[in-house]
């Protein structure tokens, strides 16, 4: 079977900068890739290579067999792309900017409109088609702009931090945008820098760092590669933080990390229940009130932590389990 | 599995590509009342200040002032309205429009080819606009009717050529304000050339680049074609001689900025 992508030894230097350093990175049919780290790690470099935006300087890049450097046509009829920016025009109607980029794949005007309107069904723009998109919000216009990478019914979307800079409300409904379209078939390159994105939406994660992969697997295999568990501790009081940190400090690795603004403290372990079962003793032994103990897998972030020695930046503010590093 | 089953897309041809992205070009102006209004007051406000202003001061030999400053006026038109085009690629860049259309499978040239000609549609306008005012001003045809269509068949070829010329400065610029400063670098060459003042008034130095530069061979065709025999003996040369060479012109313009404008486009 043809990979969807596979990039070999894929490079690309802007003057001094090294963007990719030799990326590897296979993403098989059928399933949503999520190319995950931090700002500057090369991912939307990566995106605009297999979106024949950029060339590689070195290495290969195929996308669903075709060498985008040979034959970029034949990619761009396959992808659909939408970017960091909502690259719709604010002057013209949701329907008049998405039947503009059916006609640009090429389709006859009846088709053009019949996947128009399909398209603006599927992000929930009905309503809104038949205004300019400068009256629309910010959440609307990277509907909108998801929606145009779809009318070209394409079989491989490539997003762009398609969520980057969203309300999280506005986050969580493109989110099952994407998540609806996957389920209808479509493959999808992802990039993001928020790892409970990753988490969500993605089958198989490429974990990239300074222009290179650093780790892939599913969502669950990454977060055993860090082979611990973690306890959680929720206080009900934000004054006892110290004291329960104190009580877990005595654990395996000891190192507790204390989160103030959600009252939360968190230690990883690695033999889990036992661990747990010596937590609530110590806990019980220093008094404090505890609002819930729960233990479990350490989420993605502690395994970028722990894969890089460098924490994700800027991760949004409702972001769950953010050690204070 | 049938997931790599041949493309079943169609490409779009330039033809279609290229007005569908001209359509968007001129939706977009149409829409954005401030750009039409604006530009047509701006227009108007300096028009009346050198026709009233200005004017009194300014001899221009066997033509009235106003006959004079017109065909001048039409033509630098053009690079005003050149830096709306300038803007409008940096700002297609800066937004990501340019990428998802050079994502899609569409001839290369069709984004550029449509923008130019959306930007020469809104220049046609603003030759009309310009135009009327002028009669409003008092500006009069003394020669035939059909050379005046003759003239602005020439300015629109002519706008059409600088149309490239700030598409390559808005696409090496980035951002919508490095390209309208570098636009207005573009301006010197309306006050020397024949526009507004005649060219015998300059330093002898400064009449070898005024008298030869594309501006000032343009406005002049307009001159002939529009004010006849008293422009011809002012000007000393007959219509052919300007009309060749701003079609001259205009041919070098594109031949040097569509290939650069193309190869900075596809460099991405």
């Amino acid at each position: 079977m043809i990979p969807t992508i596979e990039a070999t030894g894929l490079t690309k230097r802007f003057g001094k900068t090294v963007a990719l350093d030799g990326l590897d990175l296979v993403a098989e049919p059928g399933q949503v890739l999520a190319v995950l780290g931090p700002n500057g790690a090369g991912k939307t470099t990566f995106v605009r290579m297999v979106a024949t935006l950029l060339r590689p300087d070195a290495g290969e890049l195929r996308v669903a067999g075709h060498d985008v450097r040979r034959e970029p046509r034949a990619v761009r009829r396959v992808i659909g792309l939408a970017g960091q920016h909502a690259a719709v025009e604010p002057a013209m109607t949701g329907r008049e900017n998405l039947e503009l980029v059916a006609r640009l794949y090429g389709q006859e005007r009846r088709a053009a409109k019949a996947n128009t309107t399909r398209a603006l069904a599927q992000l929930g723009l009905n309503e809104a088609a038949a205004r300019l998109v400068r009256t629309y919000s910010g959440g609307m216009r990277r509907k909108l702009d998801l929606a145009a990478s779809l009318v070209g019914t394409p079989r491989l979307l490539l997003l762009d931090e398609p969520t980057t800079g969203l309300d999280p409300r506005s986050r969580i409904e493109l989110w099952d945008a994407i998540a609806a379209l996957v389920a209808a078939g479509t493959d999808v390159l992802l990039t993001t820098q928020y790892l409970d994105e990753a988490d969500h939406l993605a089958g198989q994660i490429v974990i990239i760092d300074h222009g290179r992969a650093v780790a892939a697997g599913t969502p669950s295999e990454l977060k055993g590669r860090a082979g611990r568990n973690v306890i959680e501790v929720h206080t009900r009081d934000k004054a006892d933080l110290a004291r329960v940190a104190a009580a877990l400090a005595g654990l395996d690795h000891g190192q507790a990390q204390v989160e103030e603004a959600t009252r939360r403290v968190s230690v990883a372990v690695e033999a889990g229940t036992d661990r747990l079962r010596d937590a609530l003793r110590s806990l019980d032994t220093a008094g404090v009130a505890v609002e819930d103990v729960s233990l479990r897998r350490p989420t993605l972030d502690e395994v970028f932590l722990a894969l890089t020695g460098q924490a994700l930046t800027q991760a949004p503010d409702d972001a769950a389990g953010h050690p204070a590093a | 599995m049938a997931t790599v089953a041949a493309p079943v897309q169609p490409s779009a041809t330039l033809a279609t590509s290229t007005l569908g992205i001209a359509k968007r070009g001129l939706l977009k102006y149409l829409r954005t009342p401030q750009l039409v209004v604006l530009g047509t007051i701006q227009g108007a406000l300096f028009l009346l200040i050198f026709r009233y202003v200005f004017g009194g001061a300014i001899g221009a030999g066997g033509l009235d002032y106003v006959d004079f400053l017109v065909p001048g006026f039409i033509t630098t038109g053009i690079l005003f309205s050149g830096m709306g085009a300038a803007a409008g690629i940096a700002e297609d860049l800066q937004q990501g429009l340019v990428d998802r259309l050079r994502s899609l499978p569409i001839p290369r040239s069709a984004v550029l080819a449509g923008r130019a000609l959306a930007d020469t549609a809104v220049l046609v306008w603003g030759l009309l606009v310009t135009a009327a005012i002028g009669f409003a001003v008092g500006f009069r045809l003394h020669g035939s009717v059909q050379d005046a269509l003759v003239a602005f068949g020439l300015l629109v070829v002519f706008g059409f050529a600088f149309e490239w010329l700030f598409l390559t400065l808005g696409l090496f610029a980035g951002t919508p304000q490095a390209a309208q400063g570098l636009a207005l670098l573009v301006f010197p060459l309306t006050f020397v050339s024949s526009a507004y003042v005649p060219v015998e008034t300059m330093p002898s130095w400064m009449q070898g680049v005024a008298e030869h530069q594309p501006i000032t061979v343009m406005v002049d065709a307009v001159r002939v074609l529009t004010q006849g025999p008293a422009a011809e003996a002012l000007l000393g040369h007959s219509a052919g001689f300007y009309m060749v060479r701003s079609l001259a012109w205009s041919a070098a313009i594109l031949a040097v900025f569509v290939p650069l404008a193309v190869a900075r486009y596809r460099r991405g």
